[in-house]
C-alpha cells in the first residue's frame, strides 16, 4: 500500500480545500459524514496552524475553501479564519447548520469577504419527526434565512435525503421555497461512516426515490428559474461509480480537526496509509511527496477490472473508502461497479431496501445517533488494524 | 441585458456579487472565482475583465485597451466579450442593482 503512484504521472494543483476545523457539533445526525471514531482524535489545530496550512495550499493554487466541521460555528476564531483566507485570494465558503450564526458574526463574515453560507437543514433532534414538525428548526432556519439574505448573501440550502424524510419532499421543497432559498441541493446520503452504520434504515427503496424525483421535477417546472434544484440519487443505486474526488490527489484537499491532510473526507479510516499532519509538514511536501497522496495517483495501482477497464479515464476506479468499507482493500474497484466481482455486495443492499423495513418508531430505536457516546463506543469496536 | 444591442459605450459594468477576479500565479492566468467553481479567462477575456471596475464605461475600456494593444480595432471583441460574459451573470451593468 505504501507504494507510490505511477511516478510519471503528472501531478495536478489543488483547487479545492475542505477544513473540518472542529468535530464538535450540537446536532446528532444519524448520517454525519465525520469519523464514527471523532472522539479518539485531538486536539484541534490552533487558529496559527489553521491559517499557515491555507497559507501554503494557497500557495500550491488552491482557490476554494470550504469551513466546516463539525459544526464550524463552535470556534470562535472561523471569522479570524474566513477573513484572512478571503485575504490571501481563498473564495471562501462556510457550511453550517446555521446554529450560532448571530446577526454579530455573520456581520464579521461579510466584513471579512466570506464569499458564501451554505445552511444545511437536517433532522436537528432526536425526535426524526421533529424534522417537519417541529416549529423549532423551521423557526431557527427562517432566522438565519433571513439574516443570509439581508447580509446579500445567496441562500444556498443543503438537504440531506435519506429513507426516514425522504417521502417529506414536498414538505422539504416548500419550506425552502418559503425560506426563499436560491439554490436547494437535495443529496442522498452516501454511505460512509455513521451513514454506512445506518445504511439499512436510511437507503431508501426505488419507489421512494422515483417518487421524490417526480415531485421535486414538478416542483422545479412550477417554480422556475427563482429556485435552482439538484437531486442527487445514491451511488448504491448506479452501476459505475463516482470519479471520486475527481481521482486521488487531483484536486482536492481535506484537513481533520486534528490536523491530518486527506485526499477526502473519509479517506482517515483506510488502513495501511500514513496521513501526514499539518503540524509535521508543509502542504507542499503533503501534497506533491507524500506516500499517501501518491498512493492512488496515476493507475499502476490499479487490479481488475479497473486496469484494463476503458472507463478508467473517467472514473479513476470510484470511490476506495467505498471499497474499503464494502470489499476490506481500497485498490479493488469501487463495488459500485457493475464490473466489480463484490458488485452483489452493493445489489444485495439495494434489494433489502425496497422490503419493508422497520417503522420510523422502531428504527429510532436501533439507529445510531452521532454522539460522543456512540462514538467511544464505536471507536473500540473498530481498532484500525493495518491490512498487510 | 437581453436587449444587448442596445449595449451603449456608456454603459459601466461591475462584478456581480458573488464573484471574486484575480490574478492566479498557478494558472497563469486570472481566474473568476465564484461559489465551488472557477473560470479561467485567458488573454483578451481576462484584459477585458481587469478594466471592469465599476467605473469605466465601455468607450473607457475599449481606449485603454487599444492604447495597451495598438494597432489592432477591438471595439467589436470587448463587446462581444461583455455581452455573453453578462449572459453568463458574470458581471451586470450598474443600473442593474
Amino acid at each position: 500500500m505504501q507504494k507510490a503512484g505511477s511516478a510519471q504521472s503528472k501531478i495536478s494543483n489543488p483547487l479545492w480545500v475542505n477544513a473540518e476545523i472542529t468535530y464538535q457539533c450540537p446536532l446528532h445526525c444519524v448520517f454525519c459524514y465525520n469519523p464514527v471514531d471523532y472522539t479518539q482524535y485531538g486536539p484541534e489545530l490552533t487558529t496559527e496552524d489553521w491559517l499557515r496550512a491555507f497559507r501554503q495550499a494557497r500557495e500550491l493554487g488552491a482557490v476554494q475553501l470550504g469551513l466546516s466541521g463539525g459544526e464550524p460555528l463552535m470556534r470562535d476564531d472561523v471569522e479570524i479564519m474566513a477573513a484572512e483566507a478571503s485575504k490571501m485570494g481563498y473564495y471562501v465558503n462556510l457550511i453550517t447548520s446555521g446554529i450560532g450564526l448571530t446577526e454579530k458574526r455573520i456581520s464579521a463574515f461579510k466584513e471579512g469577504g466570506l464569499g458564501q453560507i451554505q445552511l444545511s437543514f437536517q433532522d436537528s433532534t432526536r425526535e426524526l419527526n421533529d424534522f417537519l414538525s417541529s416549529t423549532r428548526t423551521f423557526e431557527l432556519k427562517s432566522k438565519v434565512a433571513k439574516l443570509i439574505k439581508q447580509y446579500e448573501y445567496p441562500m444556498v440550502l443543503n438537504v440531506v435525503l435519506h429513507r426516514l424524510n425522504i417521502d417529506h419532499i414536498q414538505e422539504i421543497l416548500e419550506m425552502a421555497e418559503a425560506m426563499g432559498a436560491e439554490h436547494v441541493e437535495l443529496a442522498n446520503t452516501q454511505y460512509y461512516a455513521w451513514a454506512f452504520e445506518n445504511r439499512r434504515q436510511l437507503l431508501p427503496s426505488r419507489e421512494q426515490l422515483e417518487r421524490a424525483e417526480r415531485i421535486t421535477n414538478e416542483f422545479r417546472e412550477r417554480v422556475g428559474n427563482k429556485m435552482k434544484i439538484y437531486f442527487v440519487v445514491p451511488d448504491y443505486y448506479a452501476d459505475r461509480p463516482k470519479a471520486c474526488m475527481n481521482g486521488w490527489g487531483s484536486v482536492f484537499i481535506n484537513i481533520t480537526s486534528d490536523g491530518l491532510v486527506l485526499p477526502c473526507h473519509e479517506a482517515r479510516m483506510l488502513p495501511g496509509l500514513e496521513f501526514p499532519n499539518v503540524r509535521d509538514h508543509d502542504m507542499r511536501w503533503i501534497w506533491q511527496e507524500s506516500p499517501a497522496f501518491n498512493a492512488f495517483r496515476g493507475d499502476s495501482w490499479m487490479k481488475e477490472p479497473c486496469r484494463t477497464c476503458p472507463e478508467k479515464e473517467k472514473d479513476f476506479g470510484g470511490c476506495h473508502c467505498q471499497a474499503y468499507m464494502l470489499t476490506g482493500d481500497p485498490a479493488n474497484a469501487d463495488p459500485v461497479c457493475d464490473k466489480s466481482p463484490y458488485h452483489h455486495l452493493v445489489t444485495e443492499e439495494v434489494e433489502r431496501a425496497q422490503k419493508p423495513q422497520l417503522p420510523a418508531a422502531e428504527a429510532k430505536q436501533v439507529i445510531l445517533f452521532r454522539d460522543d457516546k456512540n462514538s467511544r463506543a464505536l471507536g473500540q469496536k473498530q481498532p484500525k488494524t493495518p491490512v498487510t | 441585458m437581453s436587449e444587448a444591442q442596445g449595449l451603449s459605450g456608456e454603459v459601466v459594468f461591475e462584478l456581480e456579487r458573488q464573484f471574486r477576479f484575480q490574478w492566479e500565479p498557478a494558472q497563469d492566468c486570472f481566474v473568476l472565482l465564484y461559489p465551488e467553481g472557477m473560470v479561467q479567462l485567458k488573454g483578451g477575456a481576462g484584459e477585458i475583465m481587469k478594466r471592469i471596475d465599476g467605473k469605466a464605461s465601455i468607450e473607457d475600456m475599449v481606449k485603454d485597451l487599444q492604447s495597451t494593444f495598438p494597432g489592432t480595432d477591438l471595439r467589436q471583441d470587448v463587446i462581444e466579450f461583455l455581452e455573453a460574459a453578462h449572459a453568463k451573470g458574470w458581471i451586470r451593468t450598474k443600473q442593474d442593482q
